[in-house]
């Protein structure tokens, strides 16, 4: 592997010597285990393990749920039922598996807005990023394909709300929502498919994460100060960096702890908190919801897909140009992609050559600022659409992309960065100043 | 900044839920109730739920069922084997191998509704547990858990008395209701069922007991899931500073360097 230099796997008994030659899966795990990482990370960097994490909790809980599950639209109800109540810890199994999707979810986007604030997202890292965000991308439809499974009310309707989407996408959304669903609506067909998909998308996932950590390991963790590691010479390098076995697994099973902590206090204690009451009702095509209201994960994007309504001029001038094509419906539904795919392309728009945040004395308020917007997109995403809820989400909405496609690239240009430390062991000696005790 | 975000990103999670109201959300007030189950420690108060069985038998289970209830469930309220077999068999099903009708076995479920509006009640308490206020901010989910049982009660002590006719059918007013109509009549007003224990009848002790069963008949493993939860919380709390300790030992020589 390119990279900073360091130690690599000699083997010494017979047999690893043997199987070296053959199969170096030996070296290729102690490559991964005792990659040099900068030594001041900081506790935002905990959260990949929490991540990879949550996958394996998911595949495991799910493979387990997904014995005693029924996917029949006659039967899914009440087989999530039998599992509550007549599986052998099913019911903390399904609150786990429940549960485990939003911890999921609150890691990536710590996770992912930790990249946006230390310009994790910069050069030479910008194929990690991509691939970050293709996982973010396979979390959502996971997700989203897994919340229809128990077939409750919500189930039944968002599923119904968010194929629409596709149906909105001019000249092919019928025809293209019409075979993602097997049929003219949500029904057994779309059911059976979304099962085979959930279970499916997170060994997908599996190995878009294999693809993410191999990109990160080429380049080399970034970390608080943007500053890369020297990488002269292995003496070099040796000053900026530790080992990851044992100081950052040790420090990263911690957090890991600590946050289940938490984690086991929700699946206990109030387990449907974050869940929707109306996905206790057994779904029923005949009967709609007041309110339908995806998962919380998703609110920030929905509070996107539906702000761009009728009365908007920018709405109204593309209906024009196109002649009614793309109406307000279609509008929303491309903002709402589109909102992620400037996520995904900010390696580019982002002109600054500092990396970290900490060293942006302007980036740092739009930084915060866009943080706030998607907290308060969140919660116009729960309100009804009507205003003032609708007239807040767009002014959120065009925040998001002002900043990826205006403010990161003017930014860049008019700000002047603070000084930057030479390396990464002067940032770290400067937060844990020597004692000038004499050794004893 | 992690404080900043760590608190922003938790505010996020409480506002949100909370916004993600039911669909029962009305203009009637919800009381907060202290029921036993309430809290990391409650449990169900087997008394409670045995004079809710004894006011959903007499009175709810006319128009309601049960149906995801397993009868064989009833050992959980402090019934003995007999007991719940005689329970059963007062109940009548219809088997499809026999061509005609059998008791029910411990093994059946309680009976589908028998009335074609009112609603299963199994999950009821679950399914209507959004009483995410104020301000849609879920607070008083979070910090009293209020919920579904909460509103059975509220829902069943809010009838004004006032009946209207609309389309052929009466619909009585109710203040907690959505919409403020419901085809439901006040099924109790007080004293509707005589406890053996002497146990007090008004209405609002009745409401109590049959929400706390209603909140047994959708979460029966409450406590079994709290108990995971504890012992969750307990265990790695004990890894947390062992991990802490660990991680602090191992850091600290490059953390205090010695300038020699
Ligand atoms: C005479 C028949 C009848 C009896 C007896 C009865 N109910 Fe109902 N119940 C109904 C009907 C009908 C509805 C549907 C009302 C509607 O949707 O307007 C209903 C609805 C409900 C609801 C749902 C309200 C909502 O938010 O949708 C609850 C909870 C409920 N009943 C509880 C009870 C309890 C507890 C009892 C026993 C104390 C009981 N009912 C006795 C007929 C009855
Ligand atoms: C990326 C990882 C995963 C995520 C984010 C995820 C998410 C979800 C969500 C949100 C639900 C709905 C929970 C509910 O409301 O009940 C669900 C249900 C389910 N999932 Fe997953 N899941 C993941 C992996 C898996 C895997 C690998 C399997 C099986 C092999 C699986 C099997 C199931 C089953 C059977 C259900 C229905 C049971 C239930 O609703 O509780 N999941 N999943």
């Amino acid at each position: 592997m390119a990279g900073i230099p360091h130690d690599h796997y000699e083997p010494k008994s017979g047999f690893e010597k043997w199987l070296h030659t053959r199969l170096p899966v030996v070296g290729l795990v102690y490559g991964a285990l005792m990659i040099p990482t900068p030594k001041n990370l900081n506790w935002w960097w905990i959260w990949g393990i929490v991540l990879a994490f949550c996958l394996v909790l998911q595949i495991i809980t799910g493979i387990v749920l997904a014995m005693h599950y029924t996917p029949h639209v006659d039967l899914a109800f009440a087989s999530i039922e039998h599992i509550m109540r007549n599986v052998n810890g099913g019911a903390v199994l399904r609150y786990v598996h429940m549960n485990g999707a939003s911890l999921f979810f609150f890691a990536v986007y710590i996770h992912l807005f930790r990249g946006l604030f230390y310009g994790s997202y910069k050069a030479p890292r910008e194929v990690t990023w991509i691939i970050g965000m293709l996982i973010y991308l396979a979390m959502m439809a996971t997700g989203f394909m897994g919340y229809v499974l128990p077939w409750g009310q919500m189930s039944f309707w968002g599923a119904t709300v968010i194929t629409g989407l596709f149906g909105a996408i001019p000249f092919i959304g019928e025809a293209l929502q019409t075979w993602l669903l097997g049929g003219p609506a949500v029904d057994n067909a779309t059911l059976n498919r979304f099962f085979s998909l959930h279970y499916l998308l997170p060994f997908i996932i599996a190995g878009l994460v294999i693809v993410h950590i191999w990109a990160f390991h080429t380049t080399g963790n970034n970390n608080p100060t943007g500053v890369e590691v020297r990488r002269g010479s292995k003496a070099e390098a040796k000053k900026d960096t530790l080992p990851f076995w044992p100081y950052f697994v040790i420090k990263d099973l911690f957090a890991l702890v600590v946050i289940l902590v938490l984690f086991f206090a929700v699946v206990g204690f109030m387990p449907n908190f974050l869940g929707h009451p109306d996905n206790y009702i057994e779904a029923n095509p005949l009967v709609t919801p007041a309110h339908i209201v995806p998962e919380w994960y998703y609110l920030p994007f929905y509070a996107i897909l539906r702000a761009f309504t009728a009365d908007v001029w920018a709405v109204q001038l593309v209906s024009f140009v196109t002649g009614g094509i793309i109406d307000a419906k279609t509008f929303g539904v491309f903002a709402m992609f589109g909102s992620i795919l400037v996520m995904a392309i900010v390696p580019w728009t982002d002109t600054s050559s500092v990396r970290s945040g900490a060293y942006r004395p302007m980036f740092r308020w739009w930084f915060y600022l866009l943080i706030i917007d998607f907290i308060v997109l969140m919660w116009c995403g729960a309100q009804p659409a009507e205003p003032p809820y609708s007239t807040i989400a767009l002014i959120g909405s065009t925040y998001w992309f002002a900043y990826f496609l205006v403010i990161l690239p003017i930014l860049g240009v008019i700000e002047k960065p603070l000084p930057q430390p030479e390396t990464i062991e002067e940032d770290f000696n400067n937060h844990y100043p020597s004692s000038k005790t004499p050794a004893e | 900044m992690i404080r900043k975000l760590t608190l922003a990103a938790l505010s996020a999670l409480i506002i949100t839920t909370g916004g993600a109201f039911a669909s029962g959300g009305s203009d009637g007030h919800v009381e907060n109730i202290r029921f036993s189950f309430d809290g990391p420690f409650g449990a169900y108060d087997q008394n409670q739920l045995q004079r809710g069985l004894q006011i959903y038998t007499e009175v709810c289970s006319a128009c309601h069922g049960l149906k995801y209830v397993p009868l064989r469930t009833l050992s959980d309220l402090g019934y003995s084997d007999a007991q719940v077999r005689a329970y059963a068999a007062e109940l009548e099903i219809f088997d499809a191998e026999l061509d005609d009708f059998r008791p029910r076995l411990p093994t059946d479920h309680f009976p589908d509704s028998s009335l074609d509006n009112a609603p299963d009640l199994s999950l009821m308490a679950k399914a209507r547990a959004g009483f995410h206020g104020p301000y849609g901010l879920g607070l008083n989910q979070f910090f009293k858990g209020m919920g579904g049982p909460e509103y059975i009660v509220a829902l069943l002590t809010s009838y004004s008395g006032e009946e209207v006719e609309q389309a052929g059918s009466t619909f009585y007013e109710n203040s907690i209701f959505p919409g403020g109509q419901i085809a439901m009549s006040a099924p109790l007003v007080g004293e509707d069922v005589e406890f053996a224990d002497g146990h007090s009848n008004d209405l609002h002790h009745e409401a109590e007991d049959v929400a706390a069963f209603l909140m047994w008949a959708a979460e029966p493993k409450l406590s079994a899931r709290k108990h995971v939860g504890f012992m969750g919380v307990f265990f790695l709390s004990i890894l947390a500073v062992l991990l802490y300790l660990t991680n602090k030992r191992l850091w600290a020589p490059h953390k205090n360097r010695k300038e020699d």
